[in-house]
């Protein structure tokens, strides 16, 4: 139940095709990339925070020792 | 202290770390449900439209993204407000991990308004009271990640952050009643609470991508805003503890 005759005719989009497409593929651009990039930071965040806690408590042990 | 779930308790960052990890695979769930019957409903079952063909459907993006950038800017304003009234921590986090977003939303508005404008008006961009009140939003949105990121200390860049928020709050129903108070080129709303003057499936499409946007920005929000509790709470103790509970688990059994 499909409004569409063809495939081809979706792609067409009456000839709006361009505009349509060129719409929603950045629209899926954005969405895909923002989601890795927050995910990456996360990670880096993660590890760099990590990174430093044990620096911390390297330098704690050997003041303490 | 008791046990009932107490809904002031996640104001604190260290017990709203956990419960938004929780909820953020629910959120991309229904993002991808909604999502999904919103794309099968606009772009394979909603007719043609009488005026503008097929080039009428950026609608089911151009419209969520519209909305969602007004809205996340509300919600930034709501929270630098709360967090100028009441001093508190998590606010100006919530702030700064909308914004992003929000800019992004603005900019997909901008982008497929321009993508609609061109065949229905002939121009990318028109100095339309709609469109430029939009394009102020963008630089509101890219101002305030700009003041932010400049201020070293975080809770001054919270109060400067949340002091332009204010200030910049009345743009929004400037662009939301834009196309009533001015001549513009730019259409009137076609979604009314009374009537509207929409096909029933392409008003459905438009609200399930609304509700998809909106699940996404949440979820995008919450990983981010999480991001920012780790680093800025590093110095307490659940945070530290955090930390090496995630070390322990990812080097697995290697210390036996």
């Amino acid at each position: 139940m499909t409004y569409w005759n063809s495939f081809s005719d979706f792609l067409a989009m009456g000839g709006y095709g361009f505009y349509v497409w060129g719409s929603f593929g950045v629209t899926v651009l954005i969405m895909a990339v923002e989601p890795m990039l927050v995910i990456r930071q996360r990670n880096a965040t993660i590890s760099r925070l990590k990174r430093q806690l044990r620096a911390d408590q390297r330098a704690e042990s050997q003041v303490a020792s | 202290m008791n046990d009932r779930f107490n809904l002031y308790s996640l104001a604190s960052p260290a017990s709203f770390y956990p419960f938004a990890g929780k909820m953020v695979p629910y959120f991309v769930a229904l993002s991808v449900v909604f999502g999904l019957a919103g794309l099968w409903l606009g772009m394979l079952v909603a007719p043609t439209d009488f005026q503008q063909g097929e080039g009428y459907r950026i609608i089911f993006i151009h419209v969520p993204a519209s909305w969602l950038s007004m809205f996340i800017y509300l919600v930034m304003a709501f929270w630098a407000a709360i967090g100028l009234a009441f001093n508190t921590r998590l606010s100006g986090m919530m702030s700064q991990a909308l914004a992003p977003t929000g800019a992004l939303m603005a900019f997909l508005s901008l982008w497929t308004g321009a993508l609609w404008g061109k065949p229905m008006w002939g121009a990318w961009w028109v100095w339309d009271a709609r469109l430029t009140s939009e394009l102020i939003l963008l630089f509101l949105y890219i101002g305030y990640m700009a003041l932010t990121a400049a201020i070293d200390d975080a809770r001054r860049a919270d109060k400067a952050g949340g002091l332009l928020l204010l200030v910049g709050v009345v743009n929004v129903p400037v662009i939301y009643f834009s196309v009533k108070w001015w001549n513009t080129l730019h259409q009137g709303s076609s979604v009314n609470l009374t009537q509207s003057s929409m096909a029933q499936t392409m008003l459905w499409g438009m609200l399930l991508m609304a509700l998809c946007f909106w699940m996404y920005a949440i979820a995008v929000s919450l990983v981010r805003v999480r991001t920012l509790i780790l680093e800025r709470e590093r110095h307490t103790d659940w945070v530290k503890a955090a930390l090496m509970e995630d070390s322990r688990e990812k080097s697995g059994g290697d210390n036996k």
